[in-house]
């Protein structure tokens, strides 16, 4: 045995309401630069739907993944390290810019310097790839919400593998969202893929990275990536993917897309596992084999043999306590609601989802029946079998079994938590009916409806016992920006060559202290004060909210409305908090 | 005029050459990429770039065996100079042949296709000049010298010369007497490869032959230090008792 460490997430889909907040955050913070427009780390499928890169799911084409061979071992389905190598000259299996879209701009330019004339002057498209104007076909998210209809969703390569008559109905019958990120695989075939050996899996976390400095340009992880979900860079011409946030993870505080997660749909957390395993659980025979083959590589953190192992594999104590305490554990091994996204691709996906019950709810409101009745949703699972049928397909390696458990269970917290809050008594029959005892289906409730920030999120900080603040003190050159004269920006050899800018590490209490703190920016004037609106609960007035008052007598009768003129207030009114003292 | 052309000139280009690379892998580990414009194009692509890559792999195992192994050698292993140079001159010249299509598809590509144009920088361009000077003056005395005369023996001239820069004993009188041909190509080999370590060719040099051997997932410890930035002397992170760099 030998206990490895991963950052995993689960996500649960009842709650995604498909408003790409996840996915625009998270391109603000690493994807605005030049050369990425088209990368999306994060993005929200609408299922049934293409995906992106359009049809990435039909290995068949994109040959993405592991592939058992008849002796039992696993090899990348694009073939083993000397195929690799004579096809590294041009890739076969790459997709082209067209299987995302060409990123475009518009020229606003035109807005202002058009001449005077009977019509609007409009900005036209015009491509990021080569420079000329352009038609807009398709985007990131072109079948959002099943946009396009039956016309985009026949290209779906999931919808291909379920039965003609599901895919009749099937936009009909329902419509849920797939947010992803790069998976973090226990098994990366991007890594396996790569000629250089830049892509790697760090020790600690199990993240999956990219070494910027050892990547030069191959374009096989691309291929070997089944979820397509590292990107080519095509200034920089060098692979880039989801980082799972690592220098916000480091430190303690959870990924872009999960902070800023509007559902609040996504849970993190430690697992740990047994690396000697993964290899034998990857290549079982059956493809339907390798959910319960996943599960049997995790070790129980609480199981004192394996947190012995743990320690003696330099896992600190306080990570062994947060794997204790992880959410992604109760989701996956203890309420065995989570599921991995296609498992039969075999790289050992850890971004894990709770498939979505609410479809299954609509069609029984909609056909008159009560929705939340146990009977009725139980009936309803087995009956409606397009969506598990559909949802096999993504989960499980298309074995309806564990998705139709996963649903009942889901189906009978909603239906004891709903006799609960009509002040009937708990049914314990309900739990008894998908194993569970009353007391852990509310434990499941509050883990998937109440549970607050540091319960969803159970990050250990990363052990480097040094000064991380220092990071964020002025140590780079002032002048190092876009054409400064620091040299900052473009290179003499092509996009971005040269040193790195650094990303700042922000030290977490550095910035929280900033965030909360409510000093001056600057003393002298305190007009200037830093208020976070964010941090402010509504009650009272903050020092600082407003502007100081001027000290004049009437001070008490002037109405809200009023606002209070200019004035050079000093620094000790503001202090004593005079303003509060109304409310 | 000889020694400046046979002695310093082939010298500077090493030094220029061997200080360029160490100094880019040092500079500009970033910036050491293939640059491949496949995403903006792929089926001009799929041919041309393995008839030039592959050519071009053909014409560098040739010039290893003509210009590094002795003829004395070859001959002591039984192969004749007719032999030899027949080997040499027909297999030269469909690998060059396959080089230069390849090139010219490639180079067409890059300037008709609009995306991979734009793409491309001057640096680029002047590259393209130098290689492709360089592969067309090297297929040009090939042929000429096979097809008006019978045949140049380099391995007499050119070879021992070459050698003997790398005994730091040159001796440039011996490629005074070579043809014009091959003289225009030596030099502007030379001038390739004074070039080279500030070019997109750099790529030539991380051909993962390591891939071969190494096991398909890595695993790598975090970095010591947090932050991309390497530490400054002085700041460097207090060892937190080795913790984890061991667990593999």
């Amino acid at each position: 045995m030998r206990v490895m460490a991963q950052m995993a997430m689960v996500m649960n889909l009842d709650k995604c309401i498909g408003c790409h907040t996840c996915s625009v955050t998270c391109k603000q913070a690493w994807t605005n630069r030049s050369g990425v427009e088209y990368v999306w780390f994060n993005n929200v499928e609408t299922r049934p739907g293409q995906g992106y890169p359009r049809t990435y799911q039909d290995q068949a084409t994109w040959q993405g993944g592991w592939v058992r061979t008849r002796r039992g071992r696993l090899k990348p389905r694009s073939g083993g390290r000397i195929k690799r190598l004579l096809s590294i000259f041009a890739n076969p299996k790459l997709p082209s810019i067209r299987d995302y879209y060409e990123p475009w701009t518009y020229e606003y330019e035109h807005l202002l310097t058009a001449p005077a004339g009977e019509h609007t002057p409009v900005a036209r498209p015009r491509s990021l790839i080569s420079g000329r104007d352009m038609t807009i076909t398709w985007s990131a998210n072109w079948d959002d919400s099943l946009a396009g209809g039956n016309e985009t969703a026949a290209g779906d390569p999931i919808l291909a593998r379920v039965s003609e008559r599901v895919r009749q109905e099937y936009a009909k019958a329902f419509m849920f969202f797939l947010p992803r990120i790069c998976e973090h695989c226990l098994n990366p075939s991007c890594a396996a893929a790569c000629p250089s050996g830049a892509i790697y899996k760090r020790a600690e976390d199990g993240i999956v990275l990219v070494d910027q400095d050892r990547c030069r340009g191959w374009r096989m992880c691309v291929t070997g990536c089944p979820y397509k979900k590292i990107y080519f860079n095509h200034r920089t011409g060098k692979a880039e993917k989801c980082t799972f946030c690592f220098p916000r993870v480091e430190i303690g505080i959870p990924t872009v897309c999960s902070e800023t997660c509007v559902g609040r749909l996504r849970y993190i957390g430690l697992m740990l596992y047994d690396a000697d395993a993964v290899a034998r659980a990857a290549a079982v025979e059956n493809e339907t084999d390798l959910y319960e083959a996943q599960r049997s590589v995790f070790l129980d953190p609480h199981d004192p043999a394996v947190v012995a192992e743990a320690q003696r594999s330099g896992i600190p104590e306080d990570w062994i306590a947060a794997a204790q305490r992880s959410p992604i554990w109760d989701l996956i091994m203890r309420y065995e609601v989570a599921l991995p996204l296609h498992p039969e691709y075999r790289t050992m996906p850890m971004v894990w989802y709770i498939p979505p019950l609410s479809p299954v709810v609509d069609v029984l409101r909609d056909t008159g029946h009560d929705a939340e009745d146990a009977g009725n949703l139980f009936g309803a699972v087995d009956a409606l079998r397009i969506p598990v049928e559909y949802l096999a397909q993504l989960f499980t390696a298309g074995d309806t079994a564990p998705v139709t458990a996963v649903l009942r269970r889901l189906a009978a917290m909603r239906a004891y938590q709903r006799r609960i809050n009509l002040g009937e008594p708990p049914d314990e029959s309900i739990a008894a009916s998908v194993g569970m005892t009353g007391e852990q289906i509310q434990d499941m409730y509050r883990l998937l409806a109440i549970a607050k920030y540091d319960e969803r999120y159970v990050i250990p900080a990363a052990h480097a016992e040094t000064a991380q603040g220092l990071e964020e003190l002025a140590t780079g050159c002032s002048l190092d920006y876009e054409g400064g004269p620091g040299m900052g920006g473009t290179g003499p050899f092509g996009e971005s060559s040269g040193r790195y800018a650094p990303i700042a590490v922000e030290n977490f209490r550095a910035l929280a202290d900033r965030q909360r703190g409510e000093t001056f920016v600057d003393p002298a004037d305190p007009s200037r004060a830093r208020i976070n609106l964010l941090n402010w609960d509504g009650k009272g007035r903050p020092a600082g909210l407003f502007p100081p008052r001027p000290p004049s007598p009437r001070r008490p009768e002037e109405s809200p409305g009023n606002p209070p003129k200019e004035s050079p207030g000093s620094p000790e009114e503001k202090a004593s908090g005079s303003p509060e003292e109304k409310q | 005029m000889n020694t400046v052309l046979w002695v310093i000139v082939p010298y500077l280009s090493i030094v220029v050459f061997v200080g360029g690379l160490i100094w880019r892998h040092r500079y500009d580990k970033f910036g050491w990429t293939t640059r491949s414009s496949q995403l903006y194009e792929s089926a001009v692509l799929r041919w041309g770039s393995p008839l030039f890559h592959f050519g071009v792999l053909l014409v560098l195992i040739g010039h290893v065996v003509g210009l590094l192994v002795p003829k004395s050698w070859t001959e002591a292993v039984g192969i004749s100079e007719h032999s030899y140079h027949l080997m040499a001159v027909f297999l030269g010249t469909v690998a060059g042949m396959c080089t230069l299509i390849g090139m010219a598809i490639l180079i067409a590509r890059r300037r008709l296709v609009g995306p991979v144009f734009a793409a491309t920088t001057r640096n680029d361009k002047a590259m393209y000049v130098v290689l492709g000077s360089v592969i067309v003056l090297g297929l040009l005395a090939t042929v000429r010298a096979n097809a008006l005369g019978d045949g140049y023996d380099y391995r007499e001239t050119v070879s021992p010369w070459f050698r003997s820069l790398f005994y730091l004993s040159p001796d440039p009188e011996v490629m005074a007497e070579v043809p014009l041909g091959f003289q225009l190509h030596v030099l502007a080999a030379f001038v390739l490869f004074a070039f080279w370590p500030f070019t997109r060719l750099v790529h030539a040099f991380s051909a993962p032959v390591g891939y071969l051997t190494r096991p398909y997932v890595v695993y790598r410890s975090r970095d010591p230090h947090p932050g991309l930035r390497a530490p400054r002397p002085g700041w460097d992170t207090i060892p937190s008792s080795g913790r984890r760099t061991a667990a593999r």
